[in-house]
């Protein structure tokens, strides 16, 4: 079903009919391409005026959702993207702003339209580094102040870099330290296509733990050496029709 | 006390109003049998610790009900789930405040070595910030696992040198503390 099929919501709401009417106010809105509900991407600095017509005229009163994306390689490499509900048609709509700068990404914030949006964007800061203009409390949510990192960027590592503790008495005290976590062959991921039996999360490799460190030049090694991987084990196994 | 015909225990026809023991033992025995757990709820093993509290558990059997949420007033803490790295050091601070002697629970995966959490925000095992005396397995325990543990902790008590760290000099409780 396209979005807004069958819908009666007052004024447009598919994703050709919203851009068609908020096309023309907004420099630089373009549709981006979707599977689910309408999404448009808008510039930085029309987030603002954009989101604010949305919701006065448009009927998207609920900000449900603030979160980026990290694209990686890519330029720009950040993108925010917003999710808004219409609750009396029940359609919801996506707005995307691509972050200019790739080292210090930074996009107004829209706390002065949505409350909702104060501890969204402070987690998408907390996690993704991503600074909110005019935020009127921008600190982090989940991880401690003071952290040095940020978790959800690609190029942080999912067992997490050595750093100290919150809190520096406590961390001399006990000589504790927030230390990478061991792996086990991890990160446990769903083999996907395959029959429920065989698709649980597991380690792709299961051959290194705690005592058993993995090699250093592991990708290097090639031949008998290298321990086998699961691919290669369910190569082995009957597999179930299902 | 009479069983088969032959007198067990203390008889007080025998030995009159004195018992004769160990300075060790009788500490032991009330420590042991009177341990006010602090209740480190983190996660989802703090339901459990509820139900083992509650009647079809009923902890008050080994003399553990008496839940204390002020770390003055209790001497086992019970760490109930996922310990982060941003709630670690209150854990430690919590622990620091209770009076001695005091013990610690790990309960279930988490507390005790992560658990499922392999990632940058989880203190893989809460034994590097507080000692932890008993670990308990289970995600979460079931309240039964939780008694088992708290009565191996007060087994533990038991082979306490109570007296002597009670009595001893400073020396001399930090060479039977190491």
């Amino acid at each position: 079903m396209s979005a807004g099929e069958g819908v009666d919501s007052g004024p447009a709401t598919g994703t050709g009919e919203l851009l068609d009417s908020l096309g023309p106010r907004f420099e630089g809105l373009e549709p981006r391409p979707t599977t689910d509900h309408p999404a448009t991407r808008c510039r930085a600095e029309f987030i603002r005026p954009l989101l604010k017509t949305l919701r006065d005229e448009y009927g998207y009163l609920m900000l449900m959702d603030v979160t980026a994306v990290d694209w990686d390689e890519e330029s720009p490499r950040f993108t925010v993207f917003y999710h808004l509900l219409n609750p009396k048609t029940a359609q919801y709509a996506r707005v995307s702003v691509d972050c200019l700068d790739d080292d210090e990404p930074e996009v107004p914030s829209v706390v002065s339209l949505f409350a909702a949006a104060e501890w969204h964007e402070r987690e998408t800061y907390d996690m993704f580094g991503i600074r909110f203009t005019d935020h009127p409390d921008l600190r982090r949510i989940l991880m401690w102040d003071g952290y040095p990192y940020f978790p959800l960027r690609k190029e942080f590592p999912l067992a997490g870099i050595e750093t100290e503790l919150p809190d520096s008495e406590v961390g001399e005290a006990t000589e504790a330290k927030v230390l990478p976590a061991p792996m086990m062959g991890g990160p446990f991921v769903a083999q996907s296509g395959q029959p429920m039996s065989a698709s649980e999360p597991r380690g792709r490799d299961e051959s290194w733990t705690e005592h058993h460190h993995r090699p250093e030049d592991f990708d290097a090694l090639e031949g008998p050496e290298q321990p086998e991987t699961l691919e290669d084990r369910s190569g082995d196994k009957p597999r179930i029709e299902d | 006390m009479k069983q088969n015909g032959t007198e067990l225990g203390y008889n007080s026809k025998v030995e009159g109003d004195v018992v004769v023991t160990k300075a060790d033992a009788v500490i032991n025995w009330v420590r042991s049998h009177s341990v006010w757990p602090m209740p480190m709820g983190l996660a989802c093993c703090a339901i459990e610790l509820m139900g083992a509290s509650a009647s079809r558990f009923d902890i008050a059997r080994f003399g553990m009900e008496v839940m204390r949420f002020s770390p003055r007033q209790s001497d086992c803490m019970i760490v109930a789930g996922t310990v982060t790295y941003k709630m670690a050091p209150a854990v430690r601070r919590i622990y620091d405040q209770m009076a001695e002697p005091k013990w610690v629970v790990a309960m279930g995966a988490c507390a005790s070595t992560g658990g499922m959490y392999r990632s940058y925000a989880t203190m893989q095992g809460v034994d590097h910030v507080v000692p932890v005396d008993v670990y308990i397995s289970g995600c979460p325990p079931r309240p039964e696992a939780l008694l088992d543990g708290m009565m191996r902790l007060q087994e533990k008590i038991r082979t306490e040198h109570s007296s002597r760290e009670l009595l001893g000099g400073r020396e001399e409780q930090m060479k039977l503390r190491a």
